[in-house]
């Protein structure tokens, strides 16, 4: 692939802006949600223990702590799957627009 | 209380780790004509799939002690094992939203790679690898000792010839088959552990009818409501952010992971790699946990801490109980692979910071060729696991838990703020980097020297337990005098005001005296468990003061170049 245009200048396509845009937005918000996720599960058994040892159902076992827990773990692994979902077909897309447009 | 056939040499575990042995011993000899260049050492040829290096990436993660001892930290105290697991996985979705693919667009081996791309490279890359092998030694000093100590726990074979099996075998993967081998091993070990966890939990969950509910309300009719309840592993708020901000942040630093994502071929694999990995690691927790439970109740707390006081054989007893000595044998054999694995992936990231960064970058000025390169790395890979063995055996029977938490606090704090700057922010610069590495480094194990961990526990061990001796003395003695007044009391009525009396001064007496006794406890000079959040804020805040202090014009000019390579590719290699 052949360089043509400087990197400054394709900093400045409009192309290149949304795609590092679109990125950074997406970056960061999952990143402050998966950070309020985890801060908030530790912010509760720092501070209200007693909400987590709520008993689910009466009669039964297993507390609100065990699915919020659990729960933590597979919302992560969610969010990591709406970023690489969204990477694989939007930006890949966007990707490749703006290659397409250096190899020119 | 049943018996357990466990510490003894099992000959079905025997059978199944010398098939493990075997096995990728013949897929080092084949690796081993595919590994001539740096590129086939250093990252397998870039020829690992996303989901194979997914596969590699949870094989690198899952510990055996994160195995045994997450299971054993929930059998012995319930809910608060599952606070801890959940913050060994927190560190992923951040790998994949912030790391992932502009390590891979912009580096080449190492990510010293990534922090050095636009500044000046010696200092930068001497400072890269210094937090590297750091995070690296410490790491691999906890999986050395834990090594000796389980594998003569499981087999009874002692420690040092535990610790040379374990030497040799990883250096003669990462020697002769560089990462191709060193990859296939922790696949292979993923798909093993994955594997037997899972028919684990089938086997337990079919006990209780394959509902967690019925799990659960067993172990509460055992152990009462507060097993389910979080405890006291979280005390302190400020304590338990510091240690979250280690978990999350250290993963991201941990330079053995950071080095998996150049075995791929491009940023879209990378990014499909942590979300595999992501998903088979949070899967292995909820496992682990389960079987922790499991554990509890099919096996006893008893049992469990007679084996091992912190809990760590709750995972085999219960393979033992539900599966009989051949499932226990293949657990073992499993856990000992486990182990063989992880080291094996930080020899590897180890030696290439010695040999890339450290000898080619820093010594040889970046220049050098492939042939010495490769000659130096394998050179380093040998000189570390020696290094490995020894540090195993000089640091034998000394506690060394606290070395985990130090090289996730090392590698949050000098590898993770530098790295993300470099990646993100256009005035980085290189007295920046150089301050906050460092910085990062110092603090980080300084404050781990001064706290409660290691200068209450560890240091002044003798202290302080000389303290709980005298405090009980005197809880016995009061004890003593309290069940004597009773006597007393029961013996003569009419006293009964005055012996009241007196038992309440005897309290008072002994409440005073344990005060005191108390009060020459030692004391942690820095009072958290855990240095993150101190050590890492700081090293932001270093790298951002130092980098408007001493801006660097060529560093800010290259950063568009970075920029693009970053988020499309262009020039990656």
């Amino acid at each position: 692939m052949k360089e043509q245009k400087t990197a400054h200048d394709i900093l400045q396509d409009p192309d290149f802006k949304k795609l590092s845009g679109q990125k950074d937005s997406i970056s960061v918000i999952l990143t402050i949600i998966e950070l309020l996720l985890y801060f908030g599960f530790i912010a509760l058994i720092a501070f209200n223990k007693p909400f987590l040892a709520q008993k689910l159902s009466e009669g039964g076992a297993t507390t609100i702590g065990i699915p919020i827990a659990i729960g933590t773990i597979i919302l992560s692994w969610i969010l990591t799957g709406i970023y690489v979902r969204w990477a694989n077909t939007k930006y890949d897309t966007l990707v490749k627009r703006v290659k397409d447009k250096i190899g020119g | 209380m049943h018996e357990t056939t466990i510490g003894q040499a099992n000959a079905v575990s025997i059978i199944f780790f010398m098939l493990f042995v075997l096995g990728t011993l013949g897929i080092t000899y084949w690796a081993a004509k595919r590994t001539r260049t740096t590129k086939e050492f250093y990252a397998a040829g870039r020829s690992i799939t996303g989901f194979q290096n997914g596969l590699a990436l949870a094989g690198d993660y899952m510990s055996a002690a994160s195995f045994l001892g997450i299971a054993g930290l929930v059998s012995v105290s319930g809910y608060d094992g599952l606070i801890y697991s959940v913050g060994w996985l927190v560190g992923w979705p951040i790998v994949t939203f912030l790391i992932a693919e502009p390590l891979r667009n912009l580096g080449k081996y190492t990510f010293a790679d990534v922090v050095a791309f636009r500044l000046n490279q010696r200092p930068v890359r001497a400072a890269a690898a210094s937090g590297s092998l750091i995070t690296v030694l410490f790491y691999m000093i906890a999986q050395m000792v834990g090594a000796g100590t389980l594998i003569k726990l499981m087999f009874g074979l002692p420690y040092e010839s535990a610790l040379i099996t374990v030497g040799i075998l990883m250096i003669a993967y990462v020697l002769f088959g560089g990462m191709l081998a060193t990859t296939w091993v922790q696949i292979i070990k993923a798909v093993l552990l994955l594997g037997g966890a899972t028919v684990l939990v089938i086997m337990t969950l079919y006990q209780f009818g394959f509902s967690y509910g019925e799990l659960f309300s067993q172990a509460v009719k055992t152990y009462g409501d507060k097993f389910l309840e979080p405890g006291g592993l979280v005390t302190s708020p400020v304590d338990a952010f510091s240690l979250g901000l280690a978990l999350m942040f250290g993963t991201a630093g941990l330079p053995h992971i950071l080095m998996r994502f150049y075995t791929v071929p491009d940023a879209k694999e990378a990014r499909k790699s942590v979300f595999y990995a992501t998903g088979f690691i949070g899967y292995f927790y909820i496992l682990t946990v389960t079987i922790g439970f499991g554990a509890a109740i099919l096996v006893g707390q008893k049992l469990i801490k007679a084996i091992d006081a912190g809990g760590n054989m709750a995972a085999p007893l219960l393979a033992e109980v539900l599966g009989g000595s051949v499932f226990l044998g293949f657990l073992a054999a499993v856990a000992f692979a486990t182990i063989l694995a992880v080291v094996a992936g930080l020899t590897l990231a180890g030696a290439s910071a010695l040999s890339h960064d450290l000898y080619v970058g820093v010594i040889r000025r970046g220049v050098s060729n492939e042939k010495e390169e490769v000659k130096v790395a394998k050179t380093a890979t040998i000189a570390l696991g020696i290094a490995a063995i020894i540090l195993g055996i000089v640091f034998k029977g000394q506690n060394v838990a606290f070395m985990v938490g130090l090289a996730f606090a090392v590698a949050c704090s000098a590898n993770f703020p530098a790295l993300v700057m470099s990646i993100m922010w256009r005035k980085f610069t290189t007295a920046g980097a150089v301050a906050s590495i460092y910085t990062g480094l110092s603090l980080a194990t300084i404050l781990i020297l001064l706290s409660p961990t290691v200068w209450v526990d560890i240091i002044h061990k003798n202290e302080k337990s000389a303290v709980m001796a005298e405090v009980k003395q005197i809880e016995d003695r009061a004890k003593e005098k309290l069940a004597e007044l009773e006597a007393f009391k029961a013996m003569d009525t009419t006293r009964g005001v005055s012996i009241d009396t007196e038992m309440l001064l005897t309290k008072e007496k002994a409440d005073a005296e344990v005060k005191e006794a108390k009060s020459k406890m030692p004391k942690a000079i820095f009072p958290l468990k855990n240095p993150a959040i101190i050590s890492m804020l700081a090293a932001f805040l270093v790298g951002i003061i130092f980098s408007l202090l001493r801006p660097e014009k060529r560093a800010e000019q290259k950063f568009e170049e970075e920029k693009l390579r970053s988020y499309v590719g262009i020039g990656a290699e």
